[in-house]
């Protein structure tokens, strides 16, 4: 794979890059020798840019990041009221926060839960805490990508969350980052690291919250490891502000028996990606990916969905529905790779997207790649407006036309929200689904018969 | 009942190996090896061709080599080859003594009536009861092209194409390259510069041809490319049902074939397109076999139908993605393929359905067969423009693993750009079901036998819409490309 590089794009983030390695040069070794790793396969990438060849940027153009400039390194203030009305919150969780990338102990809420470690990365890192070194940056770092090697060259810090063997977790974990409120254009590589031994059970709740109201270019790398037979119940919401670039990306690795679920809620962002991966690499294991996202506006959401079936007797499922409006575009990239000895592999795969509007654009691309001959793989996807007989049967019962749609759109949500499981997410997501659905009800057409 | 053999019926299917492997001892005249715009006037001046012609083949010529230079060879299909010396190949190989179009069958070298003979495409005039009319295309030279009196009475043209840039010059000029322009990838470039000959169909306004048209490709000459293009026109109302098979003699060195198919369907017509493809797929060791890189695209107009349906169990590689391009309201595009590959066999076929026109509908069924260490790669686009108000398609794609050792990959593309479209996209990947084989092992049949029964059925969706003749062939030839790959 060939991407283009943009010079002038790499140089943007030098000056920064030079500025993180002067203000940290006696961290710790080993951190210094993978920044710069990642740094060089940066330079070489550069911001990837939409154009022949390059599949992995077929639909999404990058050129509105690439022509921005940020600056780096530079925090605000944010107070845990601000953060309580922007995104979902429970004094009973065990939450850390992230601020502009730095961990920021005061407005954490830690419970102090016994068999959990959560806290800093930059603690982690330079306590040598757990397997730290061995873990940050092998699943998402080394690879040819380059917003995971520009996060990688910018780690300083972010969350830590190690859960012991053996320990179930009552209540959710919650990991918030949260760009703070500026007017310059900044940029941040928030990162997360999650450790679950074995036997463990946990929640985790990771939500980006953005309450600057220019544009900000947030790059999180997520890593997972989840432990033999342990269970993750991972949510992901996104809600960065209109103006940003939100491009993350999240690497799960699973041991024997492990079972893996994770629901997004993407609805922020001018320019937004959410690339996940799952490598199932131990018999038994099991992921679940299923997503809700919103678009409106001329936003772009991008869903970079793949699972690896690197072992027998697992399983995937990928599922994710998406609503349209206005002159809004949203990519579905859905993967699935079956190994040569991943037999008795069960994979499926789906897209479903209603287009409200004319201007909208949905480009779907769910595909398997299939090696082994004992599989059942099926995938399907679809796209389509509001059903016009189960709109004529409400109106026809006085149903105003826009309330009627508005039933429709909210039931279509409905079967995603009720993925999000602790009760104050669940709030959240469907409260903010709710004020969200008149904005795209409002950029619609109406589709009658012709 | 008389000699009307199709292949199936003539080959003996015991022995499981490629029964057109054989080589034709006939007298070529090839021009030198390689590529040059010398070669492309050559090619232009052997044909004496208006200046027109010879004028867009060099630009299709200065085309290709910009892309060249710049290795715009497309990289993006999921196969592996060893790259291409675009100057070890024979652009131009015919027959001797076809310089002039044979006037009769009786002009025709015997040792090559003998070889389509031997292939079973019935050239002589008992074609009449089989029913087609066939134009035979030996390397690069239209050989042979029967029942022409009978076609001609309907004013339906169908001959080869240097044929009709002589006879029919503004039919050619008008379409040559209005569905597949000269810049459209790599390989129709290269086509552009150097087809030697194919074949032309002209349907008038409101005529339905009453039997099928029929080219029948055969590759001789060891070395050469074979660049032949095929432009069929069915003019307002009119219907025309169109095979195409193909065959090449067991060589070890590999052989490209890069031909550009070009249909235009007019307001209210219907093109049904056949295609069995059954190129020399190498031996059993991956050696050898030919390239088959096929620019096949059709353009509907109003309330026009075009119907791809493909059976392809040949070649060492398949890069072929026949398209419909649905421009006029209320239009249609099928698309049924069966893709067999075995050994080292690579595929990666599909089709493209772009939605113009308003209530434009499409269908695509594929169904994918892996074997042995075949790669078999379906790749498909739907893309409903703005302005296909009401356009519905339905996709469903299905792929089978035999053995181990092979590969199954789906790739498809939906892009929507048009609320009111309804798309629909279904696939699967599995293996032939264990419970399904016992069943038909517990009532007597082979384990061989039972796979050929579930396959065979598993592709009759596809099947079902070739022709009879096909029909039959098509069924046979995925048994016999099938062999060894079981038990």
């Amino acid at each position: 794979m060939t991407l283009a590089t943009l010079p002038a794009a790499v140089e943007k983030f030098s000056t920064a890059y030079e500025s993180l390695l002067t203000r940290s040069s006696n961290t710790t070794g080993w951190l210094n020798v993978l920044r710069q790793q990642a740094w060089s396969t940066f330079s070489e990438l550069g911001i990837p840019t939409k154009r022949r060849g390059n599949e992995l940027w077929k639909y999404t153009n990058l050129q509105p990041l690439a022509a921005a400039d940020f600056v780096y390194g530079v925090s605000g203030s944010v107070t845990r009221d601000q953060i309580k009305v922007a995104g979902p919150w429970d004094d009973a969780w065990n939450t850390i926060v992230v601020v502009d990338g730095k961990f920021n102990a005061e407005l954490s809420n830690l419970n102090g839960t016994a068999g959990l470690n959560a806290g800093s990365l930059a603690e982690a890192i330079a306590g040598g805490t757990g397997d730290v070194e061995l873990q940050l940056a092998s699943l998402a770092g080394r690879e040819e990508y380059a917003f995971t090697a520009l996060n990688t060259a910018f780690i300083d810090d972010g969350a830590y969350v190690a859960v012991i063997d053996g320990t179930e977790l009552k209540e959710p974990i919650h990991v918030v980052f949260v760009t703070s409120n500026a007017t310059e254009n900044r940029a941040s590589y928030p990162r997360l690291l999650v450790d679950a031994g074995a036997g463990t059970s946990l929640v985790l709740i990771e939500t980006y919250l953005n309450l600057a109201e220019t544009a900000q270019f947030v790059a999180p790398v997520v890593e997972m490891f989840a432990g033999e037979r342990s269970t993750i119940k991972h949510y992901r919401v996104q809600m960065e502000n209109e103006k940003s670039f939100h491009l993350g990306t999240t690497r799960i690795s699973q041991l024997g028996d492990s079972d893996f679920t994770s629901t997004s809620f993407a609805v922020g962002a001018s320019i937004a990606r959410n690339d996940i991966h799952t490598l199932l690499n131990a018999p038994g294991a099991s992921c679940t990916l299923h997503g809700l996202y919103m678009t409106n506006g001329t936003q772009q959401q991008d869903q970079e969905i793949s699972t690896t079936h690197a072992k027998p007797n697992c399983s995937s499922n990928q599922y994710y529905k998406g609503i349209l409006s206005g002159k809004s575009h949203a990519v579905f990239s859905g993967k699935v790779v079956v190994e040569r000895n991943a037999q008795k592999s069960d994979a499926t795969q789906k897209d479903l997207n209603l287009m409200l509007s004319r201007g909208a654009e949905i480009d779907a691309k769910p595909s398997l790649e299939i090696y082994a001959d004992d599989v059942t793989a099926s995938h399907g996807a679809t796209a389509g407006h509001v059903d016009r007989d189960t709109l004529f049967y409400l109106q026809s019962r006085g149903v105003s036309e826009d309330a009627a749609k508005a039933i429709l759109v909210r039931g279509f949500a409905e079967e995603m929200l009720n993925e999000f499981k602790p009760t104050a997410l669940n709030e959240f997501v469907e409260r903010i689904t709710d004020e969200r659905i008149p904005i795209l009800l409002a950029e619609s057409d109406t589709i009658g018969t012709t | 009942m008389t000699n009307q053999n199709t292949i199936s019926r003539e080959s003996d299917l015991s022995g499981g190996e490629y029964k057109w492997g054989f080589v034709s001892d006939i007298e070529t005249d090839l021009a030198p090896k390689g590529l040059s715009e010398d070669i492309v006037r050559l090619i232009s001046a052997k044909k004496e061709e208006p200046d027109w012609l010879l004028q867009w083949r060099l630009k299709a010529y200065w085309h290709w080599v910009d892309l060249f230079e710049n290795e715009a060879e497309p990289t993006w299909a999921k196969i592996d080859y060893p790259k291409i010396d675009y100057q070890d190949i024979y652009y131009y190989a015919a027959p001797k003594g076809t310089n002039e179009a044979p006037k009769s069958l009786d002009d025709v070298d015997p040792e090559m009536l003998a070889t389509f003979e031997k292939l079973g495409i019935p050239l002589q005039e008992r074609a009449v009861l089989a029913g087609v009319a066939v134009d035979a295309v030996f390397d690069s030279v239209s050989v042979a092209t029967t029942m022409g009196k009978q076609l001609g009475e309907l004013g339906i043209i169908f001959c080869s194409f240097s044929e009709a840039v002589k006879n029919h010059p503004d039919l050619i000029k008008k379409y040559l390259g209005s569905v597949v322009p000269y810049t459209d990838n790599f390989f129709a470039a290269l086509n552009a510069a150097v087809f030697s000959d194919g074949s032309f169909a002209y349907i008038p306004p409101g005529v339905r041809c009453p039997i099928e048209l029929m080219t029948y490709f055969r590759i001789n000459t060891e070395g050469s490319g074979q660049f032949e293009r095929t432009l069929i026109v069915a003019d307002e109302g009119a219907y025309v049902s169109y095979l195409e098979g193909c065959t090449a003699p067991f060589r070890k060195t590999s052989q490209l074939h890069a031909a550009t198919v070009e249909l235009v369907a007019l307001d209210n017509s219907e093109i049904k397109y056949s295609t069995i493809q059954n190129w020399f797929p190498g031996t059993k060791d991956g050696e050898g076999g030919v390239y088959n890189f096929v620019t096949k695209r059709g353009r509907a107009d109003k309330n026009a139908k075009i119907s791809w349906t493909q059976v392809e169990t040949g070649s060492a590689i398949t890069w072929k993605y026949p398209s419909v391009i649905l421009k006029g309201d209320n239009s249609v595009g099928e698309f049924f393929s069966v893709a067999l590959v075995n050994n080292h066999q690579q595929a990666d076929t599909g089709t493209k359905m772009i939605h113009i026109g308003k209530n434009t509908k499409s269908t695509i069924v594929a169904k994918g067969i892996s074997a042995g260490k075949g790669s078999n790669t379906y790749r498909g686009q739907v893309q409903i423009m703005p302005g296909a108000e009401n356009a519905v398609n339905h996709t469903q794609c299905d792929s089978l693993l035999v053995g181990d050792e092979c590969s199954a990959h789906t790739v498809p593309y939906i892009e929507v750009r048009n609320p009111t479209a309804r798309l629909e996209h279904e696939a699967s990947t599995s293996k032939v079901s264990d419970d399904q084989l016992f069943y038909l092992m517990a009532r007597g049949l082979s384990e061989e036998e039972a796979h050929h029964m579930i396959i065979t059925g598993w592709s009759r969706d596809v099947i079902k819409e070739l022709p009879f003749e096909f029909a039959l062939e098509a069924a046979q030839l995925l048994k016999v490309s099938l062999e060894g790959a079981v038990g």
